[in-house]
């Protein structure tokens, strides 16, 4: 059985504000019973203040599931609706004293009916806009897009070159076999668009950690490149924003793109991951393969250099 | 709040309580008879013997010939994999695998990673009832398959496989046969000297010996090759100093089973026809799973629509009561159980599916109070879900449900 916080066991027994309410002027659904997790959210808002003044919520699910709706409501209650939209998924896990891995979907779930909720009052479209693979790395909490993104825009080929990455594999060992089944899956691929300059899979050497030596026509000059360096991580800016962090363009030099993660990026166990995101981004913009590296790194260099 | 009651335990399928006249006999093999049986003096001869005794009451529970058939294991996980592997190395020219489609993990994880390693795995799928067609069985069978490996007793719903009429028709086709029959074993008689049975798995601790022991029978004259070499344990067939303590239990253990046979088809099977029929009357969209004429007299799986079934038993678990689900929830996945997919239970049922497993230990008096908890428990969850409204499913839920995504 899950280790559930007794947070997360009391919401589960005692939900609060399950049900429908009377009025509800917003209403988001997401997910489906196919998948085993499905949540509406109700709103009612003020339309004086746009202060959110009841919140309650209907979840097809698991205990984390039921528990993660009923702190989401009682988290947003009272909230101007700009405000409710600041909350995290990870706002609602740390509400309840943290979640399983496995289960840290049923946060999102949250966020991302929150979400839609919000743009019904509004009258706006909303669709989801990540997309979730299936867990791999338990041990980190990775899942296939993540892996399958950060290997296709490195061109990596071993599991190690993944765990670098990534982190993912890099405790107990067990997600091995799946990493490889991605790198295979990856490998089999027909050489794709971002990633003509890297050699074949499979006879590409270990040292594949810096892959793009070759220089490749993107035919944008260089300001237009850095702009567009520019313009991508702009995007990027408000999901870090989300989980509290921001990042800030630091350098670029040829292939290789110095950031800086700040906030709770910054050095966390998952500023590897991050930067293996960002880079994939980057290199899709760019149409080659680009390296990003944090700023500190920059710092060496130049005291290597000088 | 703490439960008022003692515990209730209907996960028998997931493993028993070990009897307490099974202890008494195993724990002098951790004391005074701690010998390793190879020795020649006697603090190992005395364990010899015992193992001897073991063995022979492993033989008579499943009605073996011969003594000598029987391998002792560490789990029912390891003799599926001996099981299987042996089939395959010893006939290196039969590179086809003959499985179904609701075997437990232990066959079916193996069965995903022989397709890596380019073997050929033919899933005989099921009905809605969990049944195999043997037609299209017959007709897959072929010198070209090296082994057929088909559960005796289904874990989750606890239907039966005909396996002693699978077993035959392999015989046949000259194809070797084995059966998981890990909730088989203690539950219903086995005579295995009357049958083509190849080779079968079996597991200690559901059948109220303690883990860490198993079996394979492995019928004489079958082709073989070891899993793990070194010592001449088992015969040379299984390397490995004995699990003493563990043999001994699971000799006893079926000492015990065999007398308790009888129990287990009346007095167990009453008790969960009662508990199915009990629920079913009073929770509403709820029905039973799997072939309900041929299955365990002990197993009852039931699915309860339009709820998720971890919500269901960690409610239960409050009460004292242990139960399990097929639900995605529980095992981390997205996908409810592998075998209710396979039966083509609809998905608003199949995430909302406890199993109740019954031992001679279950009570009537515990039977009642399960009957009397469960119908509240699906309400309360019933009157959180966006699929509910009222006393019955909102109408269409696939429209009154809209995601922007799904
Ligand atoms: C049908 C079946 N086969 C195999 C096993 C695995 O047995 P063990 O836990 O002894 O490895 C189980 C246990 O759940 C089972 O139900
Ligand atoms: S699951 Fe990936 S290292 Fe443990």
């Amino acid at each position: 059985m899950w280790e559930y916080t007794e947070k997360v066991r009391e919401h589960f027994f005692n939900p609060r504000n399950a049900g429908a309410i009377e009025g509800a002027n917003g209403v988001g659904d997401v997910g489906s019973i196919k998948c085993g997790d499905a949540l509406r959210l109700m709103l009612k808002v003020e339309p004086a203040t746009d202060i959110i003044l009841e919140a309650s919520f209907q979840t097809f699910g698991c205990g984390s599931a039921i528990a993660s709706s009923s702190a989401l409501t009682e988290i947003i209650k009272g909230k101007t609706l700009d405000d409710a939209l600041k909350v995290t998924n990870q706002d609602i896990a740390d509400y309840l004293d943290g979640l399983p891995p496995e289960k840290m979907h049923c946060s999102v779930m949250g966020r991302e009916a929150l979400q839609a909720a919000i743009a019904n009052y509004r009258g706006e479209a909303w669709s989801d806009d990540h997309e979730e693979g299936a867990l791999i790395c338990k041990c980190f909490a990775i899942d296939a897009v993540m892996i399958e993104d950060v290997v296709r825009a490195n061109g990596l080929i071993s599991v190690e070159q993944v765990t670098n990455y990534t982190k993912a594999g890099g405790s107990c060992a067990s997600c091995h076999e799946g990493i490889e089944e991605i790198l295979a899956k990856v490998c089999a691929e027909k050489p794709s668009h971002v990633n003509q300059a890297a050699p074949a899979c499979a006879t590409q050497g270990p040292s594949a950690k810096s892959p793009a030596t070759a220089a490749t026509k993107t035919g944008l000059t260089n300001y237009q490149r850095i702009r567009k360096v520019e313009d991508t991580l702009e995007a990027i800016r408000p999901q870090l924003q989300r989980d509290h962090g921001d990042l800030e363009l630091i350098e670029v030099q040829g292939k290789k793109i110095y950031i800086n993660l700040v906030g709770a990026c910054a050095g966390c166990m998952m500023e590897h991951a991050t930067m293996g995101g960002i880079q994939a981004k980057l290199c899709e913009a760019l149409g080659e393969l680009v390296t990003v590296l944090p700023a500190r790194e920059l710092a060496k260099e130049l005291a290597r250099a000088g | 709040m703490e439960p008022t009651h003692s515990p209730i335990y209907l996960d028998n399928n997931a493993t028993t309580q070990v009897d307490p006249a099974v202890v008494e006999a195993m724990l002098p093999f951790f004391t005074e008879h701690f010998g390793n049986p190879s020795s020649i003096h006697a603090f190992g001869a005395q364990v010899g013997k015992a193992l001897k005794t073991a063995r022979a009451q492993v033989q008579a529970l499943l009605g073996a010939e011969h003594d000598s058939e029987i391998i002792f294991t560490s789990c029912g996980t390891e003799s599926d994999s001996t099981a299987i592997l042996s089939a395959l190395k010893a006939q290196p020219e039969r590179r086809v695998v003959i499985t179904t489609a609701v075997e437990h993990p232990a066959i079916l994880t193996l069965c995903e990673w022989l397709e890596k390693e380019d073997y050929v795995v033919h899933r005989l799928p099921v009905d809605k009832k969990g049944r195999i067609d043997l037609d299209q069985y017959k007709s897959l069978l072929a010198p070209n398959v090296a082994i057929v490996s088909a559960m005796w007793a289904n874990n989750e719903t606890g239907t039966l496989f005909p396996v002693d009429e699978m077993a035959e028709m392999a015989h046949e086709a000259g194809v070797m046969f084995h059966t998981d029959a890990v909730q088989a074993v203690g539950k219903i008689p086995i005579d295995l000297k009357n049958t083509k049975i190849d080779m079968l798995s079996l597991s200690g601790h559901k059948l109220h010996a303690p883990k860490g022991v198993g079996v394979l029978y492995l019928r004489r004259g079958c082709r073989f090759r070891p899993l793990f070499r070194g010592g001449h344990q088992e015969r040379g067939r299984r390397a490995g100093t004995e699990n003493s303590a563990g043999i001994v239990a699971l000799g006893k253990a079926s000492e015990l089973a065999m007398a308790n046979i009888g129990h287990e088809n009346t007095v167990v099977k009453r008790l969960r026809d009662k508990l199915e029929r009990g629920i079913l009357a009073k929770v509403p969209h709820a029905f039973a799973t799997g072939d309900l004429l041929y299955r365990l007299p002990n197993t009852s799986n039931i699915a309860f629509e339009y709820i998720e079934g971890e919500g269901i038993l960690l409610l239960l678990n409050k009460l004292g009561i242990a139960a399990s689900s097929g639900s995605a929830c529980t095992s981390g996945s997205l996908e409810p159980s592998h075998v209710m997919r396979a039966m083509g239970i609809p998905y608003t049922a199949a995430h909302g599916t406890i199993r109740f497993s019954l031992s001679r230990y279950t009570t009537e008096a515990e039977i009642d109070r399960v009957i009397a908890a469960v119908p509240p428990i699906a309400a309360q969850l019933r009157k959180l879900s966006p699929y509910w409204s009222g006393n019955a499913p909102v109408k269409n839920p696939e429209q009154a449900f809209a995601p922007a995504y799904a």
